[in-house]
């Protein structure tokens, strides 16, 4: 209808410029991301696939990824949790200070990575605020799994809420208010009307959060000690075996990382249709 | 929900230290940052001869990393049974700060506790195009230098090191010429960069400078790993003695039990086996059977002593790397 409305020339002009810009976009697109990622995996395999296999069942490489995974597993749950806690406090009750908890769960975005491993160091180094007590107690946080957990968990914790708050913040407390009425317990009313209707942005700051988890560089990088075999995750590794000279290896182990984005990418994409719809 | 707990409860369960007990005997090497590909090599010869030797299997994890940055991890708790590093200094900061190592580390090995050594040697483009044969060709206008910042790097403060003792010779110890000729050498360097490795991609990759300054085993590992880029070797005439020292972190060692297998892990740097080894990967060491080996490999040089020109590293720290320092004055910006 407002093709015949309008006069051709403007008609003609209205479809060139989205061309254009749309052109743009697919060159921009092409440039900067999917050429990148296509470098990496021709780098990966320019010396034949026997080369980049052996390179990826390394067994350091192996532990990289095993070690990255197991962070993952444990800190996205954790997360997952404190999540869901902290949204069902801040949307469900007015308290004072309600305000700054919201600040203080954003402030891991705001922090850079490398800063956050250094506030864990000086609190649980050997010459930290903790360090003494651990050292006595013989409890290793630092250069371990267990520091390269917690400043995962800390730079990951505000994924999920960050997903949670405005959701439900949007739905409102009637349905479960209606449910107590009706005689429902605490948990029946968590399990029965509350997961339900956030599950899938639940399930999405989770995809966001494991995406970080297994991609993080910097505080990690402070708190892991570099010990190969040992608390190596795959995004230092990649770095580790990039200034060995190892560039196949190198982009091999980066091939596996960028897979699993690549995974996690589809989910995403599948979870935002899923939430789009409701 | 209750399944994912009880799987986390295992992963925290699996890394504390009532879980670690029965592994094989275990330890690590907090190294320098461009020592990997060594001790690649060191460690497999180690643990069969320690294995022929005693029946034990023992695993030797590295880390690797800045040795200052290496020196401040362990200060912080990581848990190296030994230390391999590029800086005497490192290890004082280890003894200086919690009695980490023995007093006396220096003597509990040989030669200063230092199985090898080096020195900076150049890294010239293919067929020499600018003709550089020694310090004096660095601070000519048409020349560039490449090394990384004497700030942050222990690997360039040798280099400045060197090229000052350099001009302290040809000068007869003339410090404001010393000082105005290593002024020229920093003004010559297109790009500082924060370590050796840096440096390197800078020089190689990115094709910056006509000269790339490091330790002579790192330059002749650059030139074997690009060979088809045909770089060349020059060794100035005189250059700095880099000791490259190790210790055992007794404070460390003591706790796990490993002070045995430490010490003996240092010991067969001295070794025959690991003297080669160590020649091999283009180190100068003290074995006359290795050294008369790869006579072909060393050029001759000649090697002057921090302690001999600077009166020892205190000094020199506090004279030229302190705030306010001599670098500092010759560190201009352009």
């Amino acid at each position: 209808m407002s093709d015949v409305a309008s006069p051709p020339i403007a008609a003609h002009r209205s479809r060139a410029v989205p061309r254009l810009l749309i052109g743009l976009g697919v060159v921009l697109t092409l440039a900067f991301v999917a050429m990148p990622v296509a470098v990496i995996f021709a780098q990966a395999l320019s010396k034949g696939l026997a080369v980049y296999r052996a390179n990826v069942l390394a067994p350091d490489t192996l532990h990289a990824i095993y070690l990255t995974v197991v962070i993952a597993v444990v800190v996205v749950p954790v997360n997952m949790l404190f999540g869901l806690a902290a949204a069902w406090l801040i949307t469900r009750f007015a308290f004072p200070g309600r305000k700054l908890l919201v600040t203080l769960i954003e402030l891991p975005f705001s922090i850079s990575p490398i800063v956050a491993g250094v506030i864990y160091l000086l609190l649980y180094g050997a010459q930290g605020l903790l360090g003494p007590f651990l050292e006595a107690h013989d409890i290793r946080i630092m250069f371990a799994l267990p520091g390269m957990m917690l400043v995962t968990l800390f730079v990951t914790s505000p994924f999920v809420a960050r997903e949670l708050i405005p959701l439900m913040q949007v739905q409102g407390a009637d349905q479960e208010e209606a449910a107590v009425t009706l005689g429902a317990s605490g948990w029946q009313t968590f399990w029965r009307v509350t997961l339900p209707n956030i599950r899938w942005a639940l399930l999405y700051g989770a995809v966001l959060c494991t995406a970080r988890a297994i991609g993080e560089f910097g505080a990690v990088s402070v708190v892991s000690g570099n010990v190969r075999g040992e608390t190596n995750t795959l995004p230092l590794h990649v770095e580790l075996l990039y200034h060995d000279y190892n560039a196949v290896g190198a982009f091999a182990a980066a091939t596996t990382l960028t897979l699993i984005a690549l995974v996690t990418l589809v989910l995403k994409a599948l979870l935002e249709r899923r939430l789009e719809r409701r | 929900m209750k399944r994912i707990a009880s799987l986390a409860a295992a992963f925290v369960l699996s890394v504390s230290p009532l879980a670690a007990q029965d592994k094989p005997v275990e330890i690590l090497n907090a190294s320098y940052d461009i020592a990997r590909e060594l001790f690649a090599q060191i460690n497999p010869a180690f643990t069969a001869t320690w294995k022929a030797k005693t029946g034990q299997t023992i695993e030797i994890k590295q880390s690797h990393g800045g040795s200052s940055r290496q020196a401040r991890a362990i200060l912080e708790g990581l848990q190296a049974d030994v230390v391999t590093f590029n800086q005497v200094t490192d290890i004082d900061v280890l003894r200086d700060k919690g009695g980490y190592v023995a007093r006396d580390w220096q003597r509990r090995f040989p030669n200063n506790a230092s199985p090898y050594y080096s020195l900076p040697a150049f890294l010239v483009r293919k067929g020499n195009p600018k003709g550089i044969r020694d310090w004096s060709d660095l601070v000519r206008p048409d020349v560039q230098s490449v090394f990384p910042n004497p700030k942050t790097s222990g690997n360039a403060r040798y280099t400045y090191l060197a090229a000052y003792a350099f001009a302290l010779e040809q000068a007869q110890g003339d410090q404001a010429r010393a000082q105005d000729f290593v002024k020229r050498l920093l003004a010559n360097v297109p790009v500082f960069d924060t370590g050796g490795r840096a440096a390197t991609t800078t020089f190689v990759e990115r094709g910056i400078g006509d000269v790339l300054i490091t330790f002579e085993a790192e330059v002749n590992g650059i030139r074997k790993e690009y060979g088809d880029k045909g770089f060349e070797i020059v060794v100035p005439s005189l250059s700095i003695l880099a000791e490259f020292p190790v210790a055992v972190v007794d404070k460390v060692a003591g706790k796990r039990g490993t002070e045995a297998t430490a010490k003996a892990y240092l010991d067969f740097l001295y070794s025959q086996a690991g003297q080669e080894i160590l020649a091999e990967n283009y180190n100068r060491v003290h074995h006359p059977a290795v050294i008369e080996r790869h006579k072909g490999r060393f050029p001759a040089v000649r090697l002057v002593r921090v302690e001999e020109v600077f009166g020892g590293w205190d000094k020199v720290t506090a004279e030229h790397f302190a705030e306010g320092g001599i670098l500092d004055k010759v560190f201009v910006k352009r």
